[in-house]
């Protein structure tokens, strides 16, 4: 590992400053940074520690009924947060799978969305319930863009240097609307999924499918929505029939490779699998019986 | 670059002068002579380096020595009572829950940590809180019954 200065800014204009410095990169919980560090994967000169700028560690309710999630909020924060964790369940339990106790202490939900790894646990509700990222720049701008447009390959992102996320903002969780995001692992804890699949599904008063949103992990080089999937469902009446064929026609959307966790044949089977369980767990969630 | 980083450790306050790309673990071990915590694989997949920093269970493999500056650490030397063992470690000796005692400073601590918590945990939780702590002796059961029996009231150090 090269030299390193440790900054710790205490506000964000300080920090966007330094991290627009060659070879400077951001550290919330530092899960991922601190051993691609160590082993090379990754270079810096200046680590920008943001765990001391207030406003990245605050948990607020924002005027629209959402949430705003600093980025420096640990996954151990946010599920202390009582109201959060009773409103979001199922995007908590996504980041409860990411490493163990000890690094949900530590690990944010911006670093698992800005670490870019495909596999990445926490992304596909972020995405599926239409998180906004808030961006300050070293010019000063801050901006907002969505949660799919952060990663463009494994570990890189589209973020510019001295770009910093300050926050990540949850809508307000619309009526008759559930999540779930499944993920395969041989081992239940401590392991990278071979394939996920997060859904969000939003009932009309008619008992149709109003709105769904599928979107995969790690069978792309970046989440993938699942479109066609999302397309067949849509105000259509939920059942085990047609749970399978968006399955299906998710596991079409999915791009996996082979590797030493599983082939593309493996990771497409358990696409269609995931997402078929996960429509299933939402529909019983909002009181519906599959015929 | 070198820094000076300023922490509570069990209590007491501690100075170290450290290099900026050093961690937690090795201003612990190699700067204050507190061995008792764990290298093991040093990118946090394992939890032999555990201890309890501001209370919470973090690996000390993956905290920059810059990053203690002002927190309270807890490691494995500062959980008994002078003489007096915690309960969790009485346990794990009574129930025969450690082997090799490589994982069992990072598996205390971790159970520490839940007791703090969660004063009665079930065995799912027990096998949650201790899921980040890899022990390749004991097979692990002997070690949740330990923890079980300290949370039952069962031991008495």
């Amino acid at each position: 590992m090269q030299e390193l200065h440790y900054e710790r800014p205490t506000d964000v204009a300080d920090a966007v400053a330094l991290l627009a410095r060659d070879g400077a990169r951001a550290l919330a919980g530092g899960t991922d940074l601190i051993p691609q560090l160590r082993e090379g994967r990754r270079a810096a000169n200046c680590i920008v520690d943001l765990k001391h700028v207030p406003e990245l560690n605050e948990i607020t309710r924002t005027s629209n009924g959402g949430w705003r999630i600093g980025g420096a909020v640990s996954i151990a924060k946010l599920g202390a947060h009582a109201e959060f964790a009773a409103e979001h369940a199922a995007l908590l339990a996504s980041a409860r799978l990411i490493g163990s106790l000890q690094i949900q202490s530590r690990a944010t939900l911006a670093g698992n969305l800005c670490n870019a790894a495909p596999s990445a646990d926490a992304v596909p509700l972020l995405v599926a319930m239409g998180a906004i990222v808030e961006i300050a720049s070293a010019d000063g701008a801050c901006s907002r863009t969505g949660a799919l447009s952060i990663a463009n390959g494994p570990g890189r992102t589209s973020l510019a240097p001295g770009d910093l996320v300050t926050a990540l903002l949850l809508p307000a969780v619309e009526p008759r609307t559930a999540a779930r995001y499944l993920r395969f692992t041989p081992r239940r804890e401590m392991d990278i999924a071979i394939a996920g699949s997060g859904v969000v599904l939003k009932l009309g008063d008619d008992g149709v499918i109003q709105n769904a949103d599928i979107v995969l992990a790690s069978v792309a080089p970046v989440p993938v929505r699942a479109k066609n999937a999302e397309m067949l469902l849509i105000r259509q009446k939920p059942s085990a029939q047609l749970f399978s064929a968006a399955g299906a026609a998710a596991a079409a959307q999915a791009r996996p490779i082979s590797d030493t966790r599983g082939s593309a044949d493996y990771r497409r089977e358990l696409v269609a699998v995931l997402t078929r369980r996960a429509l299933a767990d939402c529909a019983r969630q909002l009181g519906v019986s599959l015929s | 670059m070198k820094t000076v980083v300023t922490c509570e450790v069990n209590g007491e306050p501690r100075e170290a002068l450290a290099d900026s790309r050093e961690t937690l673990l090795e201003v612990l071990r190699d700067r204050l002579g507190l061995t008792g915590t764990k290298e093991g694989c040093g990118n946090g997949n394992c939890g032999a380096c555990t201890v309890l920093m501001n209370g919470d269970p973090v690996c000390a493999c993956l905290v920059l020595a810059g990053e203690a500056e002002g927190c309270r650490i807890t490691t494995i030397e500062g959980v008994a009572t002078g003489n007096t063992l915690h309960p969790v470690q009485a346990a794990l000796i009574t129930h025969g829950g450690t082997q090799c005692g490589f994982c069992t400073p990072g598996i205390v601590l971790s159970a520490v940590a839940l007791l703090e918590r969660t004063p009665h945990p079930d065995e799912h939780a027990i096998r949650h809180a201790i899921a980040g702590n890899i022990c390749r002796c004991t097979g692990y059961d002997k070690i949740v019954e330990a923890i079980a029996a300290v949370a039952a009231g069962k031991v008495t150090p």
